[in-house]
């Protein structure tokens, strides 16, 4: 056989094992549950294999690596994310509809007077379980088992001839030592009734508490309540409207949508927090740009000594890790022991409430992002006045201009058309500044009187964040929804961006 | 630029000197702070820029040795500061590897193959830079909550599934990488296909080497970026030994228990490095983040 020939089989093989791989995955992933995820695994698989074993394929065998990893990692959340929004998917609705109706009819009574004492007898390292014999039924036991783990395993009981062969009964000891195999054990008596552990001392009969009926629903055998199963809430519901918990996942249509956008007790608190979102990202964008620009202009004035070292150290704070600044700013802004308030009282005899005050929360966000992002605008407006030809300012020296109408007839509007689109990223940017609302204030302090916690510090990102892994009972299917109304605010801001970018573009090209 | 003498500029440059100085003061102000907390005797202590006693009692804390308490007994660290860094550190080092491996190719394709949607793609790789993971947070934690009871090795706080959330971002790095490769002579490359390299042969033994400077500037770019982030882990790792630096950091400094000093020695011990290393690296990453126009 040529090398070619071995080589080809070889590739064959390989590309069987990884195909064989793949669909192990891909039937692990659907086993679990996520069968759109298994969907587009395995369309990915199926891509993959065709990619590297057809020879036609030139560019796709580059680019599927990191093309599949995005596709999966970030085009697929997308998506789950808006599917999401459109299910009760929370902590109250949280398995599907087969799960919950296994759960329940696992769920079990006693069967009232089918207790019976029981002992353990030692069989070497093994033992076994002896019902005693009552007034109606003979003595059971079981075959040597093994009471090491907790196992859940059946056993068979038979009917004993000779107890006293059972030799000595164990004391209640050994039951106490077993107790979690014990727990586990389920006896099987002759007559096909199932037992398990009713109490240190007894076993007892096992009956389901609901009773499957033929129309789906679910009979409760002492109340004998009928609960039918609810599409539309996502619970087994009873005439009277009681519901069975666990509820298991639905899908609501646009209900979410609905509470989001005309439900007042949901829509006012969300509405604010929209209003905000938009407040704090437009101001740290106009603050951050303001000082940037200043400093940028300043520091590229030839005459002023040591700019280096000034840039070095204005530099610092996007050097520094943001959340390590963000928890040392909490720190320094605690309202009792923090060096700011210290010095204030020091100063002006003041303890400003930095996280109990809306508005002085609201301060203190603007001027710890305006900190934290001041450093990044002024290496972006440097890059742009050093771009400008210096002739237009020889142009204006010669006319006897001042600074002043130097920065605002050349400057200015020189880098503001470049400028645009890198400030409509920093606002997208501060729209979704999870990480700084979330590690300074968490949102606090919150709004009176709302349906669900609503903070007057919260941005969008991190209300929804709040909704779906805080207090609010794990709503993710509400979260998913607002998740899906800030795409689709983010997906505009981005249109209005390349149109500007677009704009810039067109002259060059 | 010209010399403008004017009389108003000595007063103009000594008042953007004070300008200046005073922004410094307040950007070394926190950091001055930190240094000064992190020596001083006990975790409420308020006092003077300069401590007047030194105690290392919250280096000894980070550092996981015992210290000696207010009450005069030995006291073990409660919270695993060295842990929580080296979580950051393999977490962030394997992601940077896998962005390596994932955005290489990825972008030697963009860069110098031929193929249909070729411009479409490289406009889907700058949107999707838009968009941040903390807008899929409930997504992600759904799909890694139920991939979990499958494969328990890449469910809820395991450290692989952080790797493989943060794999997703590499649209940016993508686009540096193809940005660098437009620079190099595509010549070199053509000679090698003339000597009868295959495509494959001139990507790895042609370009590879020549690109290795921004090769290592993409791996600390994303080692800095998984090092930092935040929303991500804080939703897949909730166990505290399992936490990154970034998540747990925030434990020192919660409302009804205020490690101020712990914390402190903390931020200086974790954030040093990286910190150096973003200073070593952010040359290219401004140039990343400030190539907004989208080029063909």
């Amino acid at each position: 056989m040529s090398v070619a020939a071995s080589n080809l089989w070889l590739g064959r093989a390989i590309s069987a094992v990884v195909g064989l791989a793949a669909l192990y995955v891909v039937m692990g992933v659907y086993s679990s549950g996520n069968t759109l995820l298994a969907v587009v695994l395995l369309a990915v698989s199926a891509l993959a294999l065709w990619a590297y074993t057809s020879p036609r394929t030139g560019a796709l065998r580059y680019l599927l690596p990191g093309i599949a990893t995005a596709m999966v990692f970030v085009i697929f959340p997308m998506l789950y994310t808006f599917g999401l929004g459109f299910t009760n998917y929370s902590a109250r609705n949280l398995l599907s509809f087969e799960q919950v109706t296994q759960q329940l009819r696992e769920e079990s009574l006693r069967q009232p007077d089918s207790e019976r004492a029981f002992t353990l007898h030692a069989q070497g390292t093994q033992w076994r379980v002896q019902l005693a014999a009552t007034a109606t039924q003979p003595a059971l036991a079981t075959a040597a088992i093994s009471l090491a783990n907790a196992e859940p395993q059946t056993a068979t009981l038979q009917a004993v001839e000779d107890v006293a062969a059972l030799g000595e009964a164990a004391p209640l000891r050994a039951a106490v030592d077993h107790l979690p195999a014990l727990r586990a054990l389920r006896l099987q008596s002759p007559e096909g009734a199932v037992l398990t552990l009713a109490s240190l001392r007894e076993f007892a009969q096992a009956l389901p508490l609901y009773e499957a009926r033929p129309d789906g629903g679910l009979q409760d055998r002492i109340a004998g309540t009928v609960y039918q199963p609810d599409a539309v809430e996502g619970f087994y519901t009873s005439q009277a409207g009681e519901q069975l918990q666990p509820g298991y996942r639905v899908n609501v249509g646009w209900r979410h949508y609905a509470r989001i956008f005309s439900d007042g007790r949901f829509s006012e608190p969300f509405a604010s927090v929209f209003v905000w979102t938009v407040v704090f990202s437009a101001l740290t964008v106009v603050f951050t740009t303001a000082l940037g620009l200043l400093l940028a202009v300043l520091l590229n004035w030839e005459a002023l000594e040591g700019r280096p070292a000034y840039r070095l150290v204005l530099f610092l704070p996007y050097a520094v890790p943001g959340f390590i600044s963000i928890l040392v700013f909490k720190g320094l802004f605690n309202q009792n022991l923090g060096e700011i308030n210290l010095i204030l009282s020091g100063l002006f005899g003041i303890k400003p409430a930095w996280f109990s005050d809306p508005f002085l929360a609201k301060t203190m966000l603007l001027i710890v992002n305006t900190w934290l992002g001041f450093p990044y605008m002024m290496v972006l407006c440097s890059g742009l006045t050093k771009s400008i030809p210096a002739d237009l300012y020889e142009a204006s020296a010669v006319a006897g201009a001042g600074p002043w109408v130097n920065f605002s007839r050349i400057t200015l509007p020189l880098i503001l058309k470049p400028m645009t689109p890198l400030l409509i990223s920093a606002f997208a940017f501060n729209f979704n500044n999870f990480v700084l609302i979330s590690l300074l204030t968490g949102g606090l302090p919150d709004q009176l009187g709302t349906s669900l916690p609503a903070g007057t510090t919260d941005i969008l990102v991190s209300y929804t964040w709040r909704i779906a892994f805080q207090d609010s009972g794990q709503q993710f299917g509400l979260a998913s929804a607002i998740s899906t109304v800030i795409f689709l605010i983010v997906a505009a801001i981005t249109l209005v961006q390349m149109r500007f970018t677009r704009v810039n573009d067109e002259p060059r090209t | 630029m010209p010399i403008v003498q004017s009389s108003h500029q000595r007063w103009r440059k000594l008042a953007a000197h004070a300008f200046l100085l005073v922004l410094c003061a307040a950007v070394l102000f926190p950091f001055l702070v930190v240094i000064s907390v992190s020596l001083r005797p006990g975790n409420f202590a308020s006092g003077s820029l300069i401590p007047a006693a030194i105690s290392l009692e919250h280096w000894r804390y980070v550092l996981g040795f015992e210290y000696l308490g207010p009450n005069g007994e030995m006291i073990k660290p409660d919270l695993p500061v060295l842990r929580w860094l080296w979580n950051s550190i393999k977490v962030a080092t394997v992601s940077g590897l896998v962005t390596l491996l994932l955005s290489t190719t990825a972008a030697y394709a963009l860069a110098r193959l031929r193929f249909r949607g070729r411009r479409q793609l490289l406009t889907g790789l700058m949107l999707m830079q838009m968009f941040p993971a903390v807008l899929a947070l409930v997504a992600i934690y759904a799909i890694f909550d139920r991939l979990g009871s499958a494969f328990p090795a890449i469910g809820l706080n395991t450290h692989a599934s952080l790797v493989l959330a943060y794999s997703g971002g590499i649209a940016m790095h993508v686009w540096t990488l193809k940005g660098y490769y437009d620079t190099l002579p595509v010549e070199v490359e053509e000679a090698a296909r003339v000597d009868g390299a295959t495509p494959w042969q001139t990507f790895y033994r042609v370009l590879l080497p020549m690109a290795l400077p921004i090769l290592a500037v993409v791996f600390l770019l994303a080692f800095i970026g998984a090092i930092i982030e935040y929303p991500v882990a804080s939703v897949l790792l909730t166990q505290q030994d399992q936490l990154t630096l970034a998540v747990g950091a925030k434990l020192f400094v919660h409302e009804h228990n205020f490690h101020w000093g712990d914390f402190a020695a903390a931020a200086i011990l974790s954030g040093l490095p990286i910190t150096a290393v973003f200073l070593l690296a952010q040359r290219w990453l401004i140039a990343g983040l400030a190539a907004g126009g989208v080029k063909g």
